[in-house]
């Protein structure tokens, strides 16, 4: 996977305002634990239709983070459990934990 | 133009928010996580424009446009594409954003809105397809995203059941997420009449009448004592 996460969206929704920019932050580095934590507990048990949904949640910080191929896998993985295809998994996995130590890093 | 933004992440909502501080015309006077607790605010306030997320778990934003009577412009938020042309199919939508939304973007769907005439065109879709008098005398029920007709004659009884009605026809039963007084507001008045706050019948469905209760198809329905006299006055007694 060559790409790394980016705060370039970030800061131009920003505008300036580092206010919003530490917001942002915050909310994000609250909310992508529990969506991952959610994600994996539904992917466990197989619960692939919920995954999907959890997925769906994620990938919008997958497209905040300047990623465009991540985004994609983010899409097809989600087509790919709601036809009960899990093969995407660790791509995806790959672009959650690099999020996950971006995040520690900001 | 006053708004509100739906949405369940609190992450696109406080982008929703900071991308509406950047346009002067625009001021946001709640944001709320479920469509639930827009409605119930609806019901109180009035707002010009919606910023709504398609994808919420059990209720949808399109559940959500299908409960609101003269819904204001909305602009759809969603990761998803998939639902563009479903959006296309309401009259209330004015754009279709996919998440991360841009500022570019953004100011794009606000131009849109405020060069919409939504109001004109809900209204006309209204008395045109909804109003029960007009020639089709028709009604459609949202059940799973799927717009149901019904024939309003066919309607027997129509209950309250908490933030549900049930409406019960001559061959089928619908749940459907709404109230009384919606349904009421839809229903010609020399067909249907609530006789009990929690049941509206039809009139000409009544097999007999015993005391505080009349009978219809199988189900004996209560009429409230206020209600007992406008309910004989409707009948043609002999």
């Amino acid at each position: 996977m060559s790409e790394t996460p980016n705060l370039i969206y970030i800061k131009e929704l920003a505008a300036g305002s580092v206010v919003f920019e530490q917001k942002l932050i915050g909310i994000v580095k609250r909310e992508f634990p529990e969506e991952k934590k959610e994600f994996l507990n539904n992917y466990a048990t197989n619960a692939y239709s919920k995954a999907a949904e959890n997925v769906h949640k994620l990938k919008h910080k997958i497209g905040m983070f300047g990623y465009e191929e991540g985004y994609q896998t983010a899409i097809n993985f989600e087509e790919g459990l709601k036809d009960n295809d899990p093969s995407l998994y660790s791509k995806f996995m790959l672009i959650l934990e690099s999020i996950e130590q971006f995040l520690k890093t900001i | 133009m006053n708004c509100i933004i739906i949405d369940d992440e609190e992450t696109a909502r406080a982008i929703i928010q900071q991308l509406c501080s950047q346009v002067d015309e625009l001021h946001v006077i709640q944001d709320f996580p479920n469509a639930i607790q827009a409605i119930k605010f609806l019901n109180k306030e009035e707002v010009d424009l919606i910023f709504l997320d398609i994808h919420m778990p059990d209720f949808t934003g399109f559940d959500f446009i299908d409960t609101l009577k003269n819904p204001p412009k909305i602009i759809l938020t969603t990761s998803d594409k998939n639902f563009a042309l479903e959006a296309f199919e309401y009259d209330c939508i004015v754009d279709y954003l996919v998440k991360p939304i841009t500022l570019p973007r953004f100011l794009k769907a606000i131009q849109k809105a405020e060069n919409a005439t939504v109001s004109a065109k809900v209204e006309t879709k209204t008395e045109s397809s909804l109003n029960p008098t007009s020639e089709e005398n028709e009604l459609y029920i949202n059940i799973d995203r799927r717009l149901i007709k019904i024939n309003i004659p066919t309607i027997n009884v129509i209950e309250a059941k908490g933030d549900y009605i049930l409406i019960k026809t001559e061959k089928q039963n619908y749940t459907v997420h709404s109230t009384l007084k919606k349904i009421e507001e839809k229903l010609p008045d020399d067909l249907f009449l609530k006789v009990h706050r929690s049941y509206i019948i039809n009139i000409k469905k009544i097999i007999d009448i015993e005391d505080n209760s009349v009978l219809i198809a199988k189900d004996v329905i209560p009429v409230s004592r206020s209600n007992r006299p406008e309910l004989m006055r409707r009948l043609n007694l002999l």
